[in-house]
């Protein structure tokens, strides 16, 4: 034994972790915005009669059933085979949009079947076209009500930018791990980097709950 | 080497490996939600139950883990125990890990069943004479196991998922396992596409049963 705690490794790279956590907020972000949208298409097909139904369901089934890691692993190293050269940013974002895609599409699927018929008749009786309906009067809607699933949503997918790291795109994960392989200093990396996340999901929760309360529906 | 060895050839010769790499993954997946859950029932009894410290610690324990990526888990695990004197290879340090994160989701599907039972079945009970261990066991538990029961479904496939992540650290479960067959055979495309197939396949089986008995159960609960 004999250890003693000894943050100067840390502290002198601190400003790393500071980046490595920008970055996970970025990747998290870009991928919740393309995630969203992809999402809100699927879900649309999956409350639809349409022949691309299956299609869809197909879809949220794989990538939810699938482990993260595999997909990006693939998406890296694998898609190159068939011409699709992404750098690791690009590669990992895309990765976890589509991943994000498949998880909205369940939450947004969820919250459109609790949005009142009523609504889109009467949007449809004003004499507005099927998709400006669900645009203007549906999505707003629905989207406040999917609110705290996409704010938990949001939070997960922060975390899983940790996987990013095994395809050495360099945020909060993958600094501390240079950080703990340079100096050794295990205990000390390890206690601020998770110090470092727990702290942001904390933030976050909070920044999306009074978010949450201005745009509640009311009551 | 035969360099027109075709994807099946290959995989016929690692068969071994993929297979002992998906035992691994198995064995992993079910220690971990077996000691997960054991723990778990007690974090979700403590937060239920106790007031004071021990109920605030155990608190600070769920939030902190459940803010904290898995993978950085498993990476302070592997590196921190052996530091502070307690050698576990990079197994059993991923399963405990992999425990720790499961402890702490079925901590909270644990307190949220029990404080989904109505509170007139102990009422109820109580009023009837039994004691407080018989009421938890005869008219709580049951209840509460129920509600519970989809949630920790759902849990144990997000551990078989989660348990990839064990192959940074070099635990030889199936995704590394293929990773070295791809390291030999420059066969990516293929074999990350078995990879996530043989995943799928078993998470879409947990899901399936998961759906099964939430059914299942929900339809036992409107007698």
């Amino acid at each position: 034994m004999g250890y003693t705690l000894n943050f100067a490794a840390v502290w002198r790279d601190i400003d790393l972790l500071w980046a490595g956590l920008a970055m996970g907020l970025l990747l998290a972000l870009a991928s919740i915005v393309v995630g969203a949208v992809l999402g809100l298409l699927l879900s649309f097909v999956l409350i639809s009669k349409s022949r691309a139904r299956p299609l869809a369901a197909a879809y949220v089934s794989v990538f939810r059933n699938t482990p993260l890691l595999v997909l990006v692993l693939f998406t890296y190293f694998a898609l190159p085979q068939l011409g699709i050269r992404l750098g690791k940013i690009e590669s990992f974002v895309a990765t976890l949009s589509l991943y994000a895609g498949a998880y909205l599409a369940e939450v947004f699927r969820g919250a459109l079947l609790s949005v009142p018929a009523g609504l889109s008749e009467a949007g449809l009786s004003l004499g507005l076209r099927p998709w400006q309906t669900r645009l203007l009067i549906v999505v707003p809607v629905m989207l406040r009500t999917a609110l705290p699933s996409l704010s938990s949503t949001f939070i997960s997918l922060f975390k899983d930018t940790s996987l990013a790291a095994a395809i050495a795109v360099p945020e909060l994960t993958y600094y501390a791990r240079k950080i703990n392989n340079e100096s050794f200093r295990v205990i000390e990396v390890w206690l601020v980097a998770s110090l470092f996340y727990v702290a942001t999901c904390v933030l976050l929760a909070m920044l999306l709950r009074l978010f949450e309360r201005r745009l509640a529906l009311p009551k | 080497m035969n360099a027109a060895q075709t994807f099946f050839e290959v995989l016929w010769g690692a068969r071994m490996a993929q297979l002992g790499g998906l035992a691994t993954t198995v064995l992993v997946s079910l220690l971990a939600v077996l000691a997960g859950t054991l723990l778990g029932v007690v974090v979700g009894l403590v937060l239920s139950y106790l007031r004071g410290p021990l109920n605030w610690l155990v608190r600070l324990y769920v939030d902190f883990i459940r803010g904290t990526p898995v993978l950085v888990l498993i990476l302070a695990s592997f590196y921190v125990l052996g530091t502070v004197g307690w050698k576990l290879n990079a197994l059993q340090a991923g399963v405990l890990a992999l425990a720790i994160f499961c402890s702490s989701h079925v901590g909270e599907i644990v307190r949220g069943a029990l404080g989904a039972v109505p509170r007139g079945q102990t009422e109820a009970a109580r009023t009837l004479g039994l004691s407080i261990p018989l009421t938890f066991a005869l008219i709580l538990l049951p209840q509460a196991a129920r509600i519970a029961l989809p949630a920790w479904v759902n849990t144990a496939a997000e551990i078989v998922k989660a348990s990839t992540l064990l192959s940074i650290v070099g635990v030889a479960e199936l995704l590394l396992a293929t990773q070295e067959v791809i390291a030999r055979s420059f066969m990516g495309l293929p074999f990350y596409v078995f990879a996530g197939a043989v995943y799928f396949a078993v998470n879409f089986a947990i899901e399936r049963l998961g759906k099964a008995l939430e059914r299942r159960l929900a339809t036992d609960t409107t007698q």
